[in-house]
């Protein structure tokens, strides 16, 4: 694999089950080194994009090729070259962590001079020092998570394909797991993660934004909030809510309105009513309000906008 | 307990099973299918074993005899042959598994004597085949020499002789064809409500627990009460069309004879599925898990039922400690009942020593199955 | 809110499974029309309060009041007034959406009229009106969501408590899904929800931060904000991974994490630590990094308040 050569690289890549189209001509590539975070909600073909990749299903459609292997023709020599860790974290809760450990490198085939090392790394890295001999089933999730990364890169992978290997793990764990994904990163690993929760998007460096199996949107962070909002947001503080939205509903100028918290989020477009027209409006209308003020959107405001311009929506009665 | 919760729980629960096709396929198939297998498989009878006829005589009075066999529906004739070898060709093939032959002197010696010998060769290779064919063959004859007012029969060469042989057990009064599958097929009733009704039920509670449902149904008003009818009513229900259905095979397919009152049937059929049905939705009640719930039910039905009920093994030929432990086997008490009722014609009060024993047990298990569910997740 | 009245209060409140005490003496007040969120680390508790809460499981001691009804004494008085809806939302997946709603009406003894109306209306307000003939197993998992939701609704409780309602369910739906939480609060139900997505803390009136199964703070969504000790920076530079080598274990800083294009930092003091970073980041010949404080998340506290590192 030359230097300049993608990491991953997908073209048009479809998969059906029956009627069902999961991924829907997916395009991708990703850079050596590089994080890119699958955004999108429980079943948008996130898994299933993966697993191709991985070579452990079969595309209908298109073709894809990770560390310069075709995955549909060569998937042996594709799986030699990533690490694979699944939404349900494979570990055997009745081996202790050092069997798992020793039973992933036999399964990686990893040297038997390198392995000692390599598993010195992988139990530091999961801070499960002291811990070798304890049953995996006894960790806490966020453990048992770090382990189950430990023993995907045992055979030091050059690619790294995550399947929301954060679900279920609490905030500061979360976290924990976001720093080692640097580090490896760091060292040049590339490294694909899927999650549905919209604020990890923030630690990759590019994102993927997939809904019902097609790609609506990539870039970095900062770019999809810059480029994807058609309006700016706004938020205002009034009572009651319900009403309020009723009002807004059809406003010229408003793009969007949706209670948030004891807040009314408001995005809005060019011409029509203005920021600092809206508590007059409001007024008008019988709503008492404060001042609007502007606020930057998260990337679940960019998703939910960039989504239900592609769906039937209902809101509110 | 509140009838329209009740009602809804059953309905709810009605809808599920319809919908199921697993629970449907162990309801309705599962019951055709051992019928089939048990019914047919288990029965000792054999049917129109192949018989090959020598008659050198062809008089009317030999045409008497075989037409006794052919009439028996135990015999067909697979062929007639015209000489000695041809027996042993016939044998040999396989065309048939005995040979009868009939002397050319045989009308004259009947005439003369009184007895007349018929000769009858059977294929020894199948031991119990052989026994079972020559107790026909006896029958056979017997009922032969009570047609013909002259008794006769005389067999030579490889076969004891016949004559003299007759000899009904009395034990058979009941069953006067000799037929096992009488005394069988009962016994496959009982075995079929037993595992069906178990499994079925057996299932019911840890379906909500394996899919989630049941923290939210216990959070609601329902009562434990209305919990356990609700859900045993539909296949309570299920439970009688499969009794009806298996008796009714009995009766019209296999051909046992009824002699007894259809009301007692269905008061003790009733009993009996409601105590299997309890057992079923105790086990669903201890066991989260739909596979390990369905294994116990199938230990705790299929092998005391077949092993310790009398079905296929007479109880009072059991050492003492094992006939003491069918007192609890439930289906012991079901499967006299459907026997006494059935061959017998017995009524309610000829049985009830086995209804107590019934009724004893499904009050026991109705108790435990309604203390059993709490309504809480710990 | 208009009234003060407590809907759900518990007092000393205490579970334990074995050795392991899952709720610690747990005190809440909750009053009528709140959203009240319950956040907190896997195995915090959250979903023990739930369900000792909605009378499924007994407390070892304590006391719990729903809508004035002592759960402990009378728990199925107290559920014909709440409802709630566990995580897998509770629906027969093999019966349909009408049959659903009519299951769980007939349970709490909806009169029939009663029940036909608000289940059009709630059908309607979550736009599955088209769909009442469809198994519940073939909806999406945000109309499973929503539909678990009308049969939590179909008896009118007074009280909702929902235990991680929207985990795994799609951004649209989610918002949705609140803005149906909004039209309920306003009609005077109290709701009562547990959730793993900070961004959905802060729509709450009010949090409680459960952590080892104690509520370590208890405000509302802005109130916890200014709890967090010392101040949140951003610093929007090129080659963030080596940024964090340089803060990280300065004086000041309590916490450093690497985001996608910018580091966030968590200082003591922030007018006292932003110029001394940003001489800190001249001295490594790192010139125009943009540092800038910026507004701490529900998570930022979250893991902030319990001591964490990044």
């Amino acid at each position: 694999m030359s230097a300049g050569a993608p990491a991953v690289l997908a073209q048009g890549l479809t998969k059906r089950f029956k009627a069902f189209t999961a991924v829907d001509h997916l395009d991708l590539r990703i850079k050596k080194g590089e994080i890119i975070g699958f955004i999108g909600p429980n079943g948008a073909g996130k898994s299933t994009t993966i697993r191709m990749l991985c070579g452990l299903l079969h595309p209908s459609e298109g073709r894809a090729w990770v560390a310069g292997f075709d995955v549909d023709r060569q998937p042996e020599a594709v799986r030699e070259h990533i690490g694979y860790m699944s939404q349900k974290f494979s570990l055997y809760g009745d081996l202790t962590v050092r069997e798992n450990l020793l039973f992933f490198g036999g399964i990686y085939r990893v040297p038997r001079r390198d392995f000692n090392e390599r598993m010195r790394f992988a139990v530091s890295m999961a801070g499960l020092e002291g811990r070798e001999n304890a049953l995996v089933r006894t960790l806490a999730g966020g453990w048992k998570q770090r382990l189950a990364l430990g023993c995907a890169i045992l055979h030091r992978p050059p690619i790294l394909f995550l399947d929301e290997p954060t679900s279920g793990v609490e905030p500061e764990a979360r976290r924990r797991f976001w720093d080692l994904i640097h580090e490896l990163a760091a060292e040049q690993v590339t490294i694909l993660v899927s999650t549905h929760y919209m604020d990890e998007a923030e630690y990759c460096n590019r994102i993927a934004l997939i809904d019902r199996g097609k790609l609506i949107a990539s870039g970095t962070p900062g770019e999809l909030r810059a480029r994807r909002l058609r309006g700016e947001l706004f938020e205002i503080s009034c009572t009651p809510l319900g009403a309020a939205v009723k009002v807004l509903t059809g406003t010229p100028g408003v793009v969007e309105a949706a209670i948030f918290g004891d807040k009314l989020h408001v995005v809005l477009g060019e011409g029509g009513i203005s920021a600092t027209d809206l508590p007059g409006y409001f007024g008008e209308h019988g709503i008492q309000a404060g001042p609007a003020h502007r606020v930057t959107p998260s990337l679940e405001d960019i998703f939910v906008q960039l989504v239900s311009g592609r769906r039937e929506r209902r809101t509110l009665p | 307990m509140n009838v329209r919760r009740l009602f809804a729980m059953a309905y709810k629960e009605t809808l599920q099973i319809w919908r199921d096709p697993r629970s449907l396929a162990i309801a309705l198939l599962m019951p055709l299918m051992q019928l089939v297998l048990l019914g047919y498989g288990v029965s000792l009878d054999i049917r129109h074993v192949p018989l090959c006829v020598y008659d050198q005589e062809n008089s009317q009075q030999s045409r008497a005899v075989v037409k006794s066999f052919v009439s028996s529906d135990w015999f067909s004739i697979s062929r007639t042959i015209h000489n000695q070898t041809g027996i042993d060709y016939a044998l040999n093939r396989d065309q048939c598994i005995a040979a009868l032959v009939i002397p050319a002197d045989f009308s004259r010696r009947l005439a003369a004597t009184g007895t007349a010998p018929v000769q009858a060769v059977f294929d020894a290779t199948d031991v119990n085949t052989t026994n079972i064919a020559l107790g026909y063959a006896q029958g056979v004859v017997a009922q032969t020499n009570a047609q013909i007012a002259d008794g006769w029969a005389a067999t030579h060469g490889i076969l004891p002789s016949l004559v003299g042989q007759v000899d009904l057990d009395p034990s058979t009064w009941f069953n006067e064809t000799l037929d096992s599958k009488n005394f069988i097929i009962p016994g496959v009733v009982a075995v079929i409500l037993a595992l069906v009704g178990a499994e079925l039920t057996s299932l019911t509670i840890s379906r909500e627990w394996e899919r989630g449902t049941m923290e939210q149904l216990i959070s609601t008003p329902v009562t434990a009460t209305e919990v356990m009818l609700g859900k045993l009513i539909p296949y309570f229900a299920i439970g009688f069309i499969d009794a009806g259905f298996c008796l009714v095979s009995a009766v019209y397919w296999f051909g046992v004879p009824f002699r007894g009152n259809i009301g007692t049937l269905l008061i003790t059929t009733g009993l009996f599925i409601v105590v299997v049905m309890g057992i079923g939705y105790l086990i669903s009640v201890r066991i989260r898990s739909q596979l390990g719930a369905s294994q116990i039910a199938l230990v705790l039905t299929m092998l005391p039922t077949t092993l310790l009920s009398g079905y296929t093994f007479p109880i009072d030929q059991m050492p003492a400690p094992i006939r003491a432990i069918t007192f609890v086997v439930y289906s012991r008490y079901y499967v006299t009942i459907l026997r006494s009722v059935f061959l017998k014609g017995s009524g309610l009060s000829d049985l009830w020593a086995p209804l107590l024993g019934l009724s004893i047990y499904a009050l026991i298990i109705i108790w435990l199955a309604a203390r059993a569910f709490h309504k809480a997740l710990d | 809110m208009e009234t003060k009245d407590i809907v759900i209060r518990t007092e000393g409140l205490t579970k334990n499974f074995g050795p392991l005490q899952a709720m610690r003496e747990v005190d809440l007040a909750i009053y009528r029309g709140e959203i009240f969120g319950l956040v907190g680390p896997d195995g915090a508790g959250k979903t023990t309060i739930m369900r000792m809460l909605s009378g499924v499981m007994r407390p070892d001691a304590g006391k719990i009041y729903v809508d004035g009804v002592d759960v402990g004494a009378n728990a199925e008085g107290a559920k014909l007034r709440l409802s709630y809806m566990p995580q897998r939302f509770g629906l027969y997946e093999d019966l349909t959406v009408a049959e659903n709603i009519f299951f769980y009406g007939e349970l709490f003894s909806v009169p029939r009229g009663e029940r036909v109306a608000r289940s059009n209306e709630l059908l309607e307000a979550a736009g599955l009106l088209p769909f009442r003939r469809r198994l519940a197993g073939q909806l999406s998992g945000g109309m499973k969501q929503k539909l678990g939701l009308v049969c939590a609704l179909i008896h009118t409780p007074h009280v909702l408590l929902l235990d991680e309602p929207t985990t795994g369910v799609d951004p649209v739906s989610r918002r949705d899904f609140w803005a149906i939480l909004y039209n309920l609060r306003e009609t005077g139900v109290t709701i009562l929800l547990s959730t793993a997505y900070m961004d959905e803390a802060e729509r709450c009136s009010r949090l409680a931060l459960l952590h080892n199964g104690e509520v370590r703070y208890c405000d509302t969504p802005a109130g916890i904000k200014k709890a967090m000790p010392g101040a949140l920076l951003a610093i929007i530079s090129a080659g963030p991974r080596l940024l964090r080598e340089i803060v990280s274990g300065q004086p000041g800083v309590l916490g450093v994490l690497l985001m996608g294009d910018r580091l966030h930092v968590r200082v003591d003091d922030s007018t006292r630590r932003i110029p001394e970073l940003q001489m800190l980041l001249a001295g490594h010949g790192i010139t125009g990094a943009d540092i800038q404080t910026a507004e701490p998340g529900i998570e930022d506290v979250f893991v902030a308040l319990l001591g964490g590192t990044v």
